[in-house]
């Protein structure tokens, strides 16, 4: 039976529904990321998980128990905010105190625990400080041991890291990974960052527009993305506008270049506009072993991002990315110069509207 | 340039001459009571009288009441506002501007027909009623400055994520009130306490037609039937108002400091 268990969650305000009858299971101790843009009714979700707003219909379980009608103070869970919210008036040992002292642990017992956080977020010895002493990061690191001092049942992070900065982020999504391994806790974790769910999660919600586009692992939903959407949104893609010349043969004509596509449905009929797509890191400049099909351009940008240069190449009316590693012996291409490009036909997906 | 700041002095000084030349002048006339010489005899006088010591007693009293009063109201209610009923806030900012708006003497001509001895709620009826009805009257008169104290200070936490912190923690309503959000506006809520007091202490209208035995009417009838003594009273009221706004004015320093940080 699954631990977490959400079963055609809808919410509406007024006419306009922002879940759309979203329905997924979970594990005990899994890491679940909820991805998707802003407005996808992500967060909605998590609100709705944690007892902040009160779902249209549906119903959400957690261990064997329905939680749809209980208030967020009976729920048994912890959670984390974007704005990181620790009381101001407390000090540190106070803010990870206090839902042990709500639920009236001794003070002996709490200061024990409260010890224990602290050594296990890293910041042993921080129990007197006040949240306006500590790094953004530091408080983030807080607000987590808050959440988990009073062993919830499970853990809701609200883009945790949306707030820090690039190297906090990266550092502390580890740590995050890290101590929820330890404790072997539930995980429900909001972004709209696709790389942060893709490096922490077991298994992601990919959502839009209030419905579930795809629900995997993250290997499964970036080499295998189901829709479109998901095609775009989590990793660089370039989608590419193809028609089919024969279906029996696999073969499609792209600006037109013939190429044989082996992911090409068999239900394709010719002259059927399809859509292609294609990872940036899959495209090769000239041939290299593996990549069976090659197709001819011209170099229109050249963007440098450090260890790596992104090529665009004009094909005619298609124009794909390219990343490829910067070799600091050669020059990179220049613009308006021919270019050849090659990949392996397996990697060219055919991907549903 | 210089210019500029020369009449900019030039305005200030004059200024400060309006407020500050009549109280020197008031100050020198309480010292004047013996003749010949300054002392501080009409002081002495003053707080020598029983009846200062009944009624400034009385005043402090119901002026603690009314503010006590004033956070058990507007608190919860600037809070539920704030979390659950923004809408509301037109409305509200609309009902507590009333007092300042409507003349005292209204109100408690008001308080008299409605609470008199014969109607339902007879407050006016005994003197502990008339007692309950003062504070209330106070807390109404103090609540243009008491609703804004405590907005401005709810403005300054993160009233809905702080408030949904505390429930996922296990807390209930009260709980988050009076251990989360009632300690973080503390500053904010003394402000409108001390100016509450201010307002109460010098009281005349309510007070003396309710005919309760506070400072203000006391001060009227001294202003009437003495000569040095109104100046003195004059003074230690400046000086009780005074210390009053300074106190506003040290609390800032004590407000909470913000914690957003991005490092």
């Amino acid at each position: 039976m699954a631990f977490l268990d959400v079963s055609n969650l809808t919410k509406s305000y007024g006419a306009n529904t922002v879940v759309k009858g979203v329905s997924f299971a979970f594990d005990k101790g899994e890491f679940i990321s909820l991805l998707g843009p802003s407005g996808c009714g992500k967060t909605t979700i998590l609100r709705m998980i944690a007892g902040f707003e009160t779902p249209s219909s549906g119903t959400i379980m957690v261990d064997g128990q329905d939680i749809t009608g209980l208030k967020p103070n009976q729920r048994k869970l912890g959670m984390v905010f974007q704005a990181y919210a620790l009381f101001p008036n407390l000090n540190v040992g106070d803010n990870i105190g206090f839902g042990l002292k709500i639920s009236g642990v001794p003070a002996e017992e709490r200061r024990a625990r409260v010890a224990d956080m602290l050594k296990l977020i890293g910041l042993p010895g921080f129990e007197k400080r006040y949240p306006y002493e500590m790094s953004g990061g530091q408080q983030q690191r807080v607000a987590l041991a808050r959440a988990i001092a009073p062993r919830p049942r499970m853990l809701l992070l609200d883009e945790p890291l949306s707030a820090l900065d690039a190297k906090i982020r990266v550092s502390l999504r580890e740590e995050i990974r890290a101590i929820q391994r330890e404790l072997g806790i539930t995980t429900v974790f909001v972004t709209h960052d696709q790389e942060e769910a893709l490096s922490i999660s077991d298994r992601i919600v990919v959502m839009n527009a209030g419905n579930i586009e795809q629900l995997g692992a993250p290997h499964d939903i970036y080499n295998m993305p189901r829709t479109r959407f998901v095609a775009t949104f989590v990793g660089q893609l370039n989608n590419l506008d193809a028609t089919v010349v024969d279906p029996a043969a696999q073969t499609v004509s792209l600006d037109g270049q013939v190429i044989t596509v082996p992911n090409l449905p068999a239900s394709s009929t010719a002259g059927a506009a399809i859509v292609l797509t294609v990872r940036p890191e899959v495209l090769s400049i000239g041939q290299r072993q593996g990549n069976e099909l090659a197709l001819h351009g011209t170099v229109e940008d050249v963007t440098f991002l450090g260890s790596v240069i992104r090529i665009r190449v004009a094909l005619g009316r298609n124009v794909v990315s390219l990343d490829t590693f910067n070799d600091q012996r050669a020059a990179p291409p220049q613009r308006g110069a021919p270019i050849e490009i090659t990949l392996a036909g397996k990697d060219l997906l055919v991907l549903a509207n | 340039m210089k210019q500029n700041r020369f009449w900019a002095w030039v305005v200030f000084l004059a200024g400060a001459a309006y407020f500050i030349v009549p109280l020197v002048a008031t100050f020198e006339f309480s010292l004047r009571m013996r003749r010949g010489y300054y002392s501080f005899d009409s002081y002495a006088s003053v707080f020598s009288d029983p009846n200062f010591q009944t009624t400034f007693g009385y005043s402090v009293v119901i002026g603690i009441l009314a503010i006590i009063v004033g956070i058990v109201v507007v608190v919860p209610a600037v809070y539920f506002v704030r979390l659950r009923m923004p809408w509301l806030r037109p409305v509200m900012e609309f009902i507590t501007l009333l007092p300042l708006i409507i003349p005292a003497i209204i109100l408690v001509y008001g308080y008299i027909r409605l609470y008199n001895s014969s109607s339902i709620i007879p407050f006016t009826g005994s003197a502990l009623g008339t007692d309950i009805l003062l504070v209330f009257a106070y807390v109404t008169l103090a609540l243009p400055y008491t609703y804004r104290a405590v907005d401005t200070g709810m403005r300054t936490i993160d009233v809905q994520t702080l408030t949904e912190a505390a429930q996922i923690a296990g807390a209930n309503t009260v709980q988050i009130i009076t251990a989360i959000i009632l300690p973080n506006i503390l500053v904010a809520v003394l402000s409108g306490a001390f100016l509450t007091f201010a307002i109460v202490i010098g009281e005349f209208t309510i007070a003396s037609l309710l005919n309760r035995p506070a400072f203000g009417p006391y001060l009227q009838n001294i202003g009437a039937n003495r000569a040095y003594e109104p100046a003195a009273l004059a003074i230690i009221s400046f000086i009780i108002t005074w210390g009053a706004m300074g106190m506003i004015n040290v609390l800032g320093h004590f407000a909470p400091r913000t914690s957003a940080r991005t490092d």
